[in-house]
């Protein structure tokens, strides 16, 4: 039988413990909130400040969408060249990206030899890891003068060299997303295909690539988010000319780096209309989730 | 009911036996040594196989049968550190001299143990190796999908949905998709790693009774964990321990009067 003081103790130290479950209950929602409330208050804050021209002063959303004058002294806001350079750079990126990053995770998972394996992926991690500044630095210190000597250029920044930069830059997202999604793929399904008497090759991609299909999906559009969103890097090699792209060599400014290049002086209406920019790219980058949410969940099924 | 049933079987395999003489040997193995590494999973291991005949290899788990099985179609090359000595012969040519892989796994076909259609409709499922031996015609194509699927004894079961994805089968069907898969390639030899383990006792007894009419055209070689499986479907019975096969004979003399004393103790459930 216990005595008295003992049974006090022991609810006491009970009781602690259940304050200290309560707050670490409350620790953590806390810290869960702090990103939903970061992701609305962005929202709120852009589309606040963005929708203000068109509301309050009675700016046009039609010609700010396609007007192809960018004149902010002549009060002339029209983003249609930023958002033709945006959505060709991303493009480009992906028409170049998407093969290598593919070939690459097949590669990785399914053919290298260990060793090599060893060596490849944790540099394409590390390609993740670089600041995209100094892909800028990269793209203007080789990939430009590389365009200017060879296409004698007048001028190396252009879209091409955009779409360059962008596509290395995608690469380590979609290596990293295609190789899970293809190393997730069932073993019986490779011993299946080799046992029919199918050589490898042809087993990874009649039977491996087509069963990773939603994963190599999400990879895709993971890489291009990461692309259309990219600024620091596409500042130093777009060249960041205002208007409407015709050929690769052109100069381009996609919409991030419209944003990034004037907000630091810009005022009034002309502050308005960069965020209402940023409206545009986050209206990108919100269907591009919506499309990425659509494809797992139908690779869940 | 049980007993009549196995002495029909015993009856059968009597009739066999007389047959035996006459069959050729489709599968020749002699000393086969086969190491993980340093260990060694096989030890000296010499079977002859008939052509149109089941056998059956029991023994205990990690006994050595699977990765025996594996070796008849070189399925063990995908484990690096695997090693082989000793000869197989199939049809007479030593199958770990040539270096065609791909034409051994279309003459050796492989049922495993759990049932890996590919997430792809029935026909295509069915039509997968053919298509991979170059077979592009739609005609010819159709015609070996339904013969395949009929030889599985599948097709009255599927035929209307073909086009619809294989994974919608229940276990027992995608089992027998998956014999009518191996059947495609028209294949000499089919190996089974404990085919029905993941069935139930219906779809079992499906796949069996479809066992018993593949060997009118195949030689089969079938893994099984159940013994009573391997007396119902089989004419010969290899029985493997430690990587060792300790005996090999008619099926019914290992269940009713093995040799040795570690066979009647496996068969009669003193362990295993």
């Amino acid at each position: 039988m216990p005595n008295p003081s003992e049974v006090k103790q022991t609810n006491k130290s009970n009781r602690l413990k259940y304050i200290m479950e309560f707050i670490s209950e409350k620790l953590f929602l806390i810290c869960a909130l702090i990103s939903v409330l970061s992701l609305f208050l962005i929202i709120g804050f852009v589309f606040f400040k963005g929708s203000n021209p068109f509301i309050a002063d009675g700016y046009s959303f039609i010609d700010f969408i396609f007007g192809s004058d960018w004149i902010p002294s002549e009060d002339k806001y029209g983003i249609f060249p930023m958002i033709v350079a945006s959505i060709y750079a991303t493009i480009g990126a992906l028409v170049i990206g998407v093969p290598i990053g593919l070939l690459t995770a097949i590669f990785l998972s399914e053919i290298a030899p260990k060793p090599i394996a060893k060596i490849i992926s944790p540099a394409v991690q590390l390609l993740a890891g670089i600041p995209s500044v100094l892909y800028g630095v990269f793209g203007l210190a080789i990939i430009v003068p590389f365009l200017q000597n060879n296409l004698g250029l007048v001028k190396g920044q252009s879209l091409i060299a955009v779409i360059l930069v962008l596509a290395i830059m995608m690469l380590p997202t979609i290596v990293t997303v295609a190789e899970t999604a293809i190393r997730a793929v069932p073993k019986t399904y490779r011993e299946g295909s080799l046992a029919l008497g199918a050589s490898p090759i042809g087993t990874i991609f009649k039977v491996v690539v087509p069963a990773a299909k939603s994963g190599i999906m999400a990879a895709i559009v993971l890489g291009l988010g990461r692309a259309i969103g990219e600024t620091m890097a596409v500042i130093l090699v777009a060249g960041n000319s205002l208007i409407i792209p015709t050929s690769l060599t052109d100069s381009v400014r996609p919409l991030t780096t419209n944003i990034a290049l004037e907000m630091g002086y810009a005022y009034g209406t002309h502050q308005e209309m960069l965020f209402a920019t940023g409206i545009v790219l986050f209206s990108f980058i919100l269907i591009l989730n919506f499309v990425l949410a659509k494809i797992s969940s139908k690779g869940g099924k | 009911m049980n007993t009549t049933l196995e002495r029909k079987e015993v009856k059968e395999s009597a009739n066999v036996e007389h047959q035996n003489d006459q069959r050729s040997v489709k599968i020749s193995v002699r000393d086969l040594d086969l190491f993980y590494g340093e260990n060694q999973a096989l030890y000296q291991v010499s079977l002859d196989i008939r052509e149109k005949e089941v056998t059956a290899l029991i023994g205990p788990s990690g006994c050595g049968k699977s990765t025996f099985l594996r070796t008849l179609n070189r399925m063990n090359d995908l484990i690096d550190s695997v090693r082989i000595n000793g000869d197989i012969h199939i049809n007479g040519n030593n199958i770990y001299q040539s270096k065609d892989v791909i034409e051994l796994r279309t003459k050796v076909g492989m049922v495993f143990q759990k049932p890996n259609l590919f997430p792809m409709s029935i026909y295509d499922n069915v039509a997968y190796g053919p298509r991979m031996q170059g077979i592009k015609n739609k005609k010819e194509l159709n015609k070996i999908v339904e013969e395949s699927l009929r030889g599985a004894a599948i097709w009255d079961e599927v035929k209307d949905r073909l086009k619809t994805s294989a994974l919608g089968l229940s276990g027992g069907q995608q089992q027998r998709v998956c014999i009518a898969r191996a059947i495609a390639m028209k294949p000499d030899v089919i190996l089974m790693d404990e085919p029905t383990s993941a069935l139930d006792p219906i779809s079992t007894l499906k796949v069996e009774e479809l066992i018993a009419h593949l060997k009118k055209d195949y030689t089969i070689v079938i893994v099984t964990h159940n013994m009573q499986q391997a007396a119902r479907v089989s004419d010969k019975t290899a029985f493997f321990l430690n990587g060792e096969v300790i005996e090999f004979e008619q099926t019914d003399q290992i269940f009713s009067m093995p040799k040795d004393s570690r066979t009647e103790d496996y068969v009669t459930g003193r362990f295993g």
